[in-house]
């Protein structure tokens, strides 16, 4: 009886997740599309012939009415400079964000990224392509290859080259980190004041729901694996395994663009910097006496003094990775099936594309429940093993 | 001279990609099914640790199938550039 009304509890939800994919599927399809439109005025013909990275050969070869799946899958997996949400009938449908250019010669320029009209338009003598910015080379310099225009450069801003620029703006993935950050501060502080008002009443509300949540994170994760020590390194513990957690959930929402933040190297990279700094900071004379002079046989420590050194510097490296290929890799798993409709649609007719439909979907559902457990889980082996690495390195003599 | 042009040539890289692919999900399929054989026969032999039991095996699992990523990851690569 109890299962049965779990599931009537639940239909409506499934269903109109079901219903999110499956359209924001089948509007992925016009993707390729807006590659091929032709503007009249010469900027847009000078933007248009310009192929800065030598790719745009693929989608002309096949035709315009190709689905090519690994740049589809690309585009959704990697950083873009608006919110790219889908495409009615050629035109694109996103959400403009901001761009900061800062070039020596020029100084700063901040405007919005429709400007560039999703790559057909040039402004302030700035391009977007591929969602890289070049700038329009006034000096004429370096090779023919480049077609007059400049790439980023952020060496060239240090030592005063013209024309170079760097690239700050607000890109897809940076907007995600924000909106998480957001998230997190409306949750926790709502929490603070809930606690602050009322210190001994029972929790209610947000507080009930992030309560057990906060105490698994201490019970479970800092106080087994960090030890008596594990009060200073709580208020981190729990940022970082909040704020992976709510970042890997933003990015399994279909149909807003799909933020990809924690599948981003560049933010995996800064957590697990964190994580190693915290570490070796707090590392006291035991740490540093198992890395540097372990209590081993004097002729194995041409062997195990590179294996720990290396090890200090590896295993931040492993918890990047780890991050950032299980979520990388769930989306694009998630994007291949839905491609795959395209795919099929494309080769045998649109009929087998509507029956490949229902297959893919059921597996693409599973892909995104699982997607939801990886989320969690993938928080919880982060912040444990940063929890583990505290306890090593805050660890008393025995 | 041979062997070199065939090393270099452009097919055989996605080729390595898709073996390596499948290699990584063995690699993934062995570690996983082993963790999970003795899991369930730790808890045949001891029903009441089934829950500390579970919470400490999707560690583990987890942990297995980071490494089996860093493969897919390096595959994928290859097979999209």
């Amino acid at each position: 009886m109890q299962k049965h009304s779990i599931y009537k509890a639940f239909k409506p939800f499934f269903l109109l997740f079901s219903i999110a994919l499956l359209t924001s599927g089948s509007l992925l399809a016009t993707e390729d599309s807006e590659i091929h439109t032709v503007d009249s005025t010469e900027a847009h013909e000078a933007t248009e012939a310009l192929d800065l990275h030598g790719d745009t050969k693929a989608a002309d070869e096949h035709g315009s009415e190709a689905f090519n799946a690994g740049d589809m899958i690309m585009h959704h997996v990697t950083d873009a400079h608006d919110i790219h949400m889908m495409d009615i009938g050629g035109h694109a449908i996103s959400i403009p964000l901001p761009i900061i250019l800062y070039s020596v010669g020029d100084g700063l320029s901040v405007f919005m990224s429709s400007k560039f009209e999703h790559g057909h338009a040039e402004h302030n003598g700035y391009i977007l392509q591929h969602e890289h910015i070049y700038k329009r080379d006034v000096n004429q310099s370096e090779d023919p290859a480049s077609q007059g225009f400049l790439a980023e450069n952020l060496g060239g801003i240090f030592s005063g080259k013209p024309g170079a620029f760097v690239d700050l703006s607000i890109t897809k993935t940076t907007f995600g980190i924000l909106l998480t950050v957001l998230i997190m501060f409306f949750v926790f502080m709502s929490i603070a004041k809930s606690y602050k008002r009322s210190p001994n009443e029972a929790p209610k509300g947000m507080q009930s729901l992030m309560e057990p949540i906060i105490l698994f994170v201490r019970d479970e994760i800092a106080k087994p694996s960090v030890g008596p020590r594990y009060e200073k390194f709580l208020p981190y513990l729990l940022t970082i395994f909040f704020f992976i957690w709510t970042a890997n959930m933003l990015g399994l929402i279909p149909f807003i663009g799909g933020f990809n933040v924690t599948g981003n190297i560049a933010v995996t990279l800064v957590l697990a910097l964190f994580t190693f700094v915290i570490t070796n900071v707090s590392g006291n004379k035991y740490y540093w006496k198992h890395v540097l002079a372990p209590d081993i046989p004097l002729w194995l420590y041409p062997l195990m003094i590179p294996i720990e050194i290396m090890g200090v510097f590896i295993k931040p490296i492993v918890l990047c990775a780890r991050l950032f290929a299980n979520i990388t890799a769930g989306h694009i798993i998630i994007l291949a099936f839905m491609s795959l409709i395209f795919i099929f649609a494309n080769q045998y007719g649109t009929g087998a594309g509507f029956g490949v439909s229902i297959v893919s979907l059921a597996f693409a559902i599973f892909m995104n429940i699982m997607e939801i457990l990886v989320a969690f889980l993938q928080a919880y082996v982060f912040t444990l093993l940063s929890a583990l690495y505290f306890g090593a390195a805050v660890e008393e003599h025995h | 001279m041979e062997i070199l042009t065939i090393l270099l040539d452009l097919a055989n890289a996605y080729m390595g990609a898709g073996i390596g692919a499948g290699v990584a999900a063995i690699g993934a399929g062995i570690g996983i099914g082993r963790i999970g054989g003795s899991a369930l026969e730790s808890m045949a032999r001891q029903p009441e640790a089934i829950s500390d039991i579970r919470a400490n095996m999707i560690v583990a699992a987890a942990l297995v199938e980071g490494a089996a990523f860093f493969g897919i990851i390096v595959c994928l690569l290859i097979a999209l550039k």
